[in-house]
Order: C-alpha cells, then structure tokens, then sequence
C-alpha cells in the first residue's frame, strides 16, 4: 500500500495550534515574565484564528477522519474566543493566586487543541483522542492552585469521574464498533441503515453509554455531581474556561455524533436526551437558588444552561442545532464576563467569591456592578441582552419540531432562574456595602469586559448577522 | 422603508431619544447632580415636545396604522423593525410623555441617593414604554414588553421603602411568568401563520378554534398579570407601595394600561373567537376585581396600599368595558385607562408631594392637613372627586361609558359594577375626610404648602381631568375609527363553523 500523503490543509488550524502550545510550553523556561506568555498565546490563537480562513480549511481529510465543516468551524471560533478571553482575564489573577506559572497558558493551549480535534471529528477515535487531550489538561488546571485544598479536591474529583465518563465512552465506542465494524461516524449511520440495526438493545445500550460520557462533559444532570465542586475549587480563570470551552465541545461531539452516525435511531435517543433535558434544567435553576458562593452559583446556572442547550440537539433539525451553537456562542459571551467580574474582586487576602460580597458593590464600584448587571440580565434572558436572543432561537427551533410542551417547561425553569441571578443584582444595588471591596484591575481584563459586554448587547440587538452565521454553518 | 409623513421617523426618535439621554446622563460625572437632573428633565421634555405633532397631525377619519416605519431587522427569522400608532395607541405614547416629565419633576428632591442611576432609570423606561405602544411586530413588542422589567425592578428596589426587595422581586417574577407563557405563544402563532411577527398581517388570519382558545390563555397570563386582574393581582399593592413616588406614578399610569392594550391589540384581533367564547369569563373576573378590590381599600390604614387597591378596582371596569365588545364598553375602556393613568398618577404624585414633607404614609398619622396646606387640599380633591366618577370630570365619562356597555352585554355586570362606584365613593371621600379634616395632627402642623415645582407637577393633571370631563370628544374622536374596525374583527372574525362551537361554550358556562 502506497503512503499517500493526507491533505494536510483542513488541519492547519491544529498544526499551527500544536505549535504555538509547544512554542509556549519551551519558551516558559526562558522568559522570566509570565505576562509575555500570554501576550504570546493570545497573539498566537489570533494566528490560529486566521488559519480558519485559509483557502482550503473546509474540507475532509485522513480518510474521513477529520472533518473541518462550518459546524466545527463554528465552534472553532467559540474556542478561540474561550482561550482568548481566559487568558486576558488570567493575567492579573495568577499574580494575586501566587501561581504565575508559564505552564498554566500551555495547558490552556492544549486543551483547546483537544476541543478543536473535538469538534471536527469524524471518527470515534479520533473523537476520543480529543477528548482526552482536553480533559486531562483541564483535570490539572483546576488544581492548579497545589497550596490549596480546595483546588486540589477540585481537579481529583474532576479527575475521577471523568475518567468514568471517559471509560463509559469507550464502552459505548467498543460496542458500537462490535456491532458496526466501525468507528467511522458515517459507516456506523451506513452500516445501521443497511443491516437493520435499528432496535437493537446493543445498539441502544451503545447510544446510552456514549450519551451519558457526553452528558458528563457537558454536566448534565444526574452526571454533574462533579461539576459544582470543580467550579467552586478551581482557579476562578478555569472555572470560566470550563464552564464554556469543554461544554461547548460536549456540545458539538453529541451534535455530531448522534446526528451523523445515529439519525436512524433518532427516536430512541430523543427519548433519552429529553428526561436529562429537564432534569438538568430543573436541579440547575432549583439548587441555584439555594447557593451563598458565586461561583457555585454559577456552576448549577451553567448546568441550567446545559438543559436549554439540549433541547436544540432533541429537535434533530438544522435549525435545532444552529440554535445550540448560536447558543454556545453567546453563552460564552456572558458567561466569561460574569467571572471576568468575579474575578475582579478576588484581592490578596479577599476572596470574594459568596454572594454577600456583592453587598453595595454598586456604590463602591459603580462600574463593576453595572456590567455584572448586564451579565446576570443576559443570563436570565431578559432582552435587549444576547441571553435572549440565544433562548428565543432555542425555544423556536424546539417549537418548530413540535416540542412545544418541552419549551413551556423551559420558560418556567428560565423564569424561575430569574430569582437567583436578580439576587446578585439585588445585593449590588439594593443593600448597603459592609466592607470596601478594592477591585483588581489591569488593562486586559479591561479589554476583556469589554469585548463581552459589547458583544452581549450587540448580539442581543442585532443578532441578524450571529444567526446568519449559525444557520449557514450548519447545512 | 416607508415613508410616515413627518418628514423623519418620528416614532423612532420618541424610543431612542431617551435612550440617548441616558447614554448622555452615562457620562457626566457622579458629582455633578443639578446637570444631570437637568439634562433628563431636558430629555423628557424634548420627547414630549417631539410627540405633540402626533396628536394633531393624526388622521381621525381612519383606522389604518399612522406614521408607519418599517426596517428589515433579523431577516433570518424575517423579524421587522415595524413601528405605527392607531387611535387606540396613540394616547398612550402622549401619556408617556407626559408623565415621564412629571415623575421627574417629583423626583427633584425626594431622590438623594444613586441620582444618575435613577434618571437613566427613568429615561430607558420611558423608551421603552413608548416602544411597547409603538411596536407591530409581535418580536419587537415583546423585546420592549420585557426590556421594560429591568429599569422598573431597578427603580422599585433600589429607591423603594423598607420592603422594597420583597416588592421588586415579586413585580419581577410575576410578570415574567406570564411573559413567557406568552412568548411560547408567540412562537407558535408565528410558525402556524407562516413565519411572520407583523401583528397586521397576523390580525387577518384566522385560527382554529382550539388553538384560538390555548394562545388565548397564553396572551392571558401575560395580560392579566400586568392589569393586574384578579386572582393575580397580589403584586400591584406591594409594588405600588414600596416603589418611590415616580415608580409608582410610572406603574400606575402607563405601565398596568399595557396588559389592558395588549388585551385590545392582541388578544381580541387575533383570536376574535376565543375572546367572544371567554367574555363571560372575563366580565366575572373584571366584576370581581371590581368590587373586591373596592371593599379591600376599606380596610386600608396606608395612603398609597389605598390607591393602589383602587387601581384593581378601576382597573377591573377597564377590563370590563373591552370586554363588554360593544362601541360604548370599548371606547369607555380606552378613555378610562387614560383617566385612571391621570387620576390615580396624580392620587400618586399629590401623595409623594406630602409623603416628602412627613415621610410617612400612614392615614393615622395625618389629619386636619386642609388647614395646614389649602392649595395642597383642593388639588387633592379635584383628584378625589374624579377617581370617585363626578360629572365634570373625566371618571365620569369613562365610568358612564363602561357601565353603558357592560349593562348593554350582561345586565348583572353592569349593576354590580355600578355598586363598585358606591364603595369608591366610600373609601375615597374617607379616605379625604382622615387626612385632610378632623383634627390637626402634630406630625403634619407646620408643614409647607405645595411649591412651584410641585404645582407645575400638578397642574398639567388638573387641566386634563377637566378637559376630558367636559369636552372628551378631543380624546375619544381618536378612537372611534379604531375601535370601530376592531369590533368589526371580533364580531366577523373567523370562520362560521367556529363561532357555532363559540356560543355553545358560551352557554355551557353561562
């Protein structure tokens, strides 16, 4: 058999992300100020971000193994806009954390390189090579603060049950590779079709073992045990990070993985997404109400968040999932700003992380509370916000397939949600400040809420151009 | 686009323009607060100033959309920026105006703390306000129908009184529950009709029944939330009485009159069948309200708990009128909703006016006032008198509409309803006689008459109670065309097959 050399432009974006990851992980060891490293990787994703536009990138490559579509180009951009939001947001906070280490934006890197491969694959394995690249540098950010028990609790919590995720996943993969002869997402879809296969409790028993992995990584109830001790140890940066890269790329592995190899069973795993749908919506927004730590708080609203994003993949039309992007995207967006505000509070010796911290913010920081303002009315969905815009796609889509009843429950969860993100709105503006609160600044987290909250007012008033943008991107 | 006749978008400008004064108010300095209760005082006149040529430049003599402007939006879910005013709506972006001015000229002093928050408050409210009468696009209404939940949580809470948290959060929820129920109407109704919003084009579908009656019910927690109608009305007196003088004035002048136009625009065109089949429904909760709310304001020891009960009442013969479904009942509504937003505004801004001077709202601890304050006195009782329904003044002719048209649809409505006059009669003229007669209290000896800002606030309101009471034709000419071709739809509207089911669930609930 000839070696014939694969197309390598579909994958230039990972190549040149592989390198930039690398460039950083040696040049840590001679640049003295962490603060040029991430200058360094910002401009590098940037770079990356330009390969998405190299003639040639939207192709198929490695036989089939590697897909670079507008659907993985999509969340491609959600990535790079994750990595880059981070880091601006890091900068600062490592110094006040006392654990500016160089490694900390080569790990970021490489874990964005997994989601990446997440995102275009087209075979299982491939899929699975990428998760594991992203989970396993995700396990060692959240407990990148080592002097902390919290954060040590936080990344082997994480650490353990994703590795059970990981193995339930390959469960799911050997089966269905049992059954099929393959892991080629379009050969399992091929092979299920013309040997009937359909039905098959093997097959079902695959589709459950693969959908609860996913369910995991995108914290789903009852699979999110995890996630509110991960959120709440984690250093605050990485709590961002993970509550929008990996479950934006959770996201896009069950979007394309359950609608490329398994369409013909559509019914049987609409039946499985959609009790997980309202459950994570229902313990996300309910347990939420109860929170005293933001951050906490904020991991059982992602994992609300979670359940609206999941009716657009029950839907099964392009619609349904130019909706979920859509809403991956603009989650990203204000749910970086929320903790980008967060973060700002965390001084030496201040965590700032319960809720009563928040007391008066809008009489010390007038500023500050303001845009924590903006998120938390995105986050409930209240227009002129994205949150709006983002939901109002989601429920429309779910209407259109004609899951009506399944979105009345979605807005009474979504109303109810309105309670706990309007409490830190009422603590900043309606109580009297306890403590004066002193605020970490720095230009980059300038720059970074700024970014959001333009992009989360712009998009919630004119979102023609984002769903324009969604919708073509998935054909 | 479409061209509306003024020469520039008109309507647009009324919506943006305070938005814009709040982006201004945005960047002048904390410190400098005379120029920024300047500058949003400058704003709100400008855009009553702005919406003065609507009222003389509207063409009475038709019931078509005017000053009409039309703008792709989101083309992706073929979303228009759609804006134009009918006689039914067109009075209440003047109201808006209006009273956008007073609450700030009320605010002027009794607001020490957050001053720029507040004005920016006010102005995003008072776009959106107007947004919400403006809109034609059903997408549209409901980004300004919910946009306008921030500024108003914001001013209940932040400026409120002691219980203001428990308040705000209330009024918040409430009415998001019922907006969102709405909302997944909305969707439904704008994939069933072809994927469009334009409420126009939407009026001139018909429906299927059943689905007439479920989008019904959904419009209905909505609407019914925001009247307040009852049984859900819980949320009006904790906001009204612990939002500060301007909030409340805002609530109880412009923004419950949403619910009631979102039942004359929405609800009744669009599902003309449904809304027949629901009347009697609807007149037993607007009969209930009425009285209920009437015997409840009774009992009440706090001036502005008291008002506020007598909105549920007022309210209730609103919702009674449009419901009635004929010209009188109709028309009666409309001109009520605009005199309640007049008289029981400024019941709110007379009772800010001395509530700044005691800092009490208790009806125990004031007495005697009419010899302390005179001039106070006898605008208080112009304002009495008119929310009591007196010939002359403009209760009277709303009242005396409703009560035509609600007698003319089901006798027993129109007579009980009448009784909710008598109570009102009761608990306001009390009501005067404990605050205004009896014996000087202590707190209130020595206090001030009303100033010149507090007169200027006044005054506007005084003329209009005696304006629509003796000559209401300038106000109701608005309406007939409208309101005419609105009872044509819901009359007409919908197949004949339909409205044989219509009447026999009529009968079944009668």
């Amino acid at each position: 058999m000839p070696l014939v050399m694969p197309d390598l432009r579909p994958i230039a974006p990972e190549i040149v992300m592989t390198c930039l990851a690398l460039f950083i992980l040696v040049a840590d060891v001679f640049i003295r100020r962490k603060e040029t490293l991430a200058l360094l990787s910002v401009l590098g994703v940037a770079v990356t971000a330009f390969a998405f536009a190299l003639p040639g990138v939207l192709n198929t490559t490695f036989g089939g193994m590697f897909i670079s579509d507008g659907y993985s180009m999509f969340f491609k951009i959600i990535f790079a806009l994750n990595v880059i939001l981070t880091v601006l947001i890091s900068v600062k906070y490592l110094d006040v954390e006392k654990v500016n280490f160089g490694e900390y934006y080569a790990l970021i890197l490489f874990a964005t390189l997994g989601m990446m491969i997440m995102a275009s694959a087209g075979d299982l394995i491939v899929l699975y090579l990428g998760l594991e690249l992203m989970a396993l540098s995700t396990y060692v950010l959240a407990g990148f603060i080592r002097y902390d028990m919290k954060s040590n609790e936080a990344a082997l919590k994480y650490f353990l049950l994703g590795s059970f995720a990981s193995a339930f996943l390959l469960y799911g993969i050997s089966l269905a590779y049992g059954l099929t002869g393959t892991t080629d997402l379009g050969r399992i879809a091929m092979t299920i079709e013309q040997q009937g296969l359909a039905g098959k409790p093997a097959l079902t028993m695959s589709m459950i073992l693969i959908a609860v992995a996913f369910s995991f990584k995108i914290a789903a109830v009852p699979f999110h045990m995890w996630a509110p001790d991960a959120y709440e140890g984690a250093p605050t940066s990485i709590t961002a990070f993970m509550s929008v890269g990996p479950k934006a790329a959770g996201f896009a592995v069950i979007g394309r993985v359950f609608l490329m190899a398994f369409p013909m069973v559509r019914a049987e795993w609409v039946t499985i997404f959609i009790p997980i749908a309202i459950l994570t919506m229902a313990v996300g927004n309910i347990v939420a109400l109860s929170q005293t730590n933001i951050k906490r708080m904020l991991a059982y609203s992602s994992i609300a968040h979670a359940g609206y994003a999941l009716l657009g993949i029950i839907t099964g039309t392009p619609d349904g999932l130019a909706s979920m992007m859509n809403y991956m995207l603009i989650y990203a967006f204000m749910n970086m700003g929320a903790f980008a505000v967060i973060i700002m509070l965390r001084s030496e010796g201040f965590k700032g992380d319960t809720i009563s911290d928040y007391e008066g913010l809008s009489k010390t920081h007038p500023l500050a509370a303001a845009l924590m303002l903006v998120f938390m009315f995105s986050l409930t969905g209240i227009p002129p916000t994205a949150g709006f815009m983002g939901k109002f796609y989601i429920f429309m889509a779910a209407i259109n397939a004609g899951y009506t009843w399944l979105v009345i429950i979605a807005v009474i969860f979504s109303a109810i949600s309105a309670y706990f993100y309007l409490r830190i709105v009422m603590y900043m503006y309606m109580k009297d400040p306890k403590e004066t609160v002193t605020l970490t600044t720095s230009p980059s987290m300038g720059l970074a809420l700024a970014i959001t909250t333009v992009a989360v007012l712009a998009i919630g008033m004119f979102p023609a151009k984002v769903v324009y943008l969604a919708r073509v991107a998935f054909p | 686009m479409e061209t509306n006749g003024m020469g520039f978008p008109i309507l647009s400008t009324l919506i943006f323009l305070p938005v814009a004064g709040a982006v201004l108010l945005l960047l002048i300095p904390r410190s400098k607060e005379a120029l920024i209760k300047a500058v949003a005082l400058c704003v709100s006149i400008l855009a009553f100033v702005i919406s003065l040529p609507l009222f003389t430049a509207f063409n009475k003599a038709t019931h078509a959309m005017q000053f009409v402007e039309r703008q792709a939006w989101i083309p992706a879910w073929n979303i228009t920026y759609f804006l134009g005013l009918d006689g039914i709506s067109i009075l209440f972006v003047l109201l808006s105006t209006l009273v956008t001015i007073l609450s700030i000229l009320i605010s002027w002093e009794s607001i020490k703390n957050k001053i720029k928050e507040f004005y920016i408050s006010i102005l995003i409210l008072e776009g959106a306000m107007i947004g919400v009468f403006c809109a034609l696009d059903f997408f549209l209404f409901y980004i300004f129908w919910e946009a306008m939940l921030i500024p108003m949580y914001l001013l209940i809470g932040v400026w409120g009184g002691p219980n203001r948290v428990y308040a705000a959060i209330k009024f918040f929820l409430y009415t998001l529950v019922g907006s969102v129920l709405m909302l997944v109407g909305i969707i439904v109704l704008y994939f069933h009709a072809g994927r469009t919003f334009d409420i126009l084009d939407l009026a001139t579908r018909t429906y299927p029944y059943q689905m007439q009656l479920w989008l019904f019910w959904a419009f209905f927690a909505a609407f019914a939330v925001k009247v307040p109608m009852f049984p859900v009305h819980t949320w009006l007196p904790d906001a009204h009485t612990e939002a500060p003088t301007a909030g409340s004035v805002i609530l109880a002048a412009v923004l419950i009159k949403m619910g009631a136009y979102g039942f004359l625009r929405f609800s009744m065109p669009l599902f003309p069948e449904a809304a027949r089949a629901m009347t009697p429904v609807m007149l037993t909760l607007s009969v209930i309200a009425i009285i209920y709310g009437a015997v409840i304001c009774l009992a009440q020891t706090d001036l502005k708990r008291l008002i506020a009960y007598s909105s549920v009442s007022h309210m209730g013969f609103v919702t009674l009128g449009i419901f009635a479904l004929n010209t009188q009942g109709l028309e009666g509504g409309i001109l009520q909703m605009i005199n309640h937003g007049i008289v029981t505004g400024a019941l709110f801004l007379s009772v800010g006016v001395i509530y700044d001077r005691t800092h009490t709202r208790q009806i125990a601890d004031y007495g005697g006032v009419a010899s302390v304050m005179p001039v106070y006195s006898s605008l208080f009782i112009v304002f009495t008198l008119a929310s009591i329904g007196l010939p002359s003044t403009n209760g009277f002719i709303g009242e005396f509409l409703i009560l035509l048209g609600g007698f003319t649809a089901n006798q027993l409505a129109g007579v009980l309803a009448a009784t909710g006059i008598i109570i009102g009669a009761g608990y306001m003229l009390w009501l005067y006689q404990r605050v205004f007669f009896m014996e000087t209290n202590a707190k209130v000896t020595g206090l001030a008459d009303v100033n010149m800002r507090e007169l200027v606030t006044l005054l506007p309101m005084v003329i209009l109670v005696f304006w629509i009471g003796i000559y209401p034709d300038t106000f109701l000419g608005f309406m007939h065309e409208s309101v005419r071709h609105l009872i044509e739809r819901v009359n007409t509207g919908g197949a004949p097959g339909a409205s044989a089911i219509a009447k026999t669930v009529t009968e079944i609930l009668q």
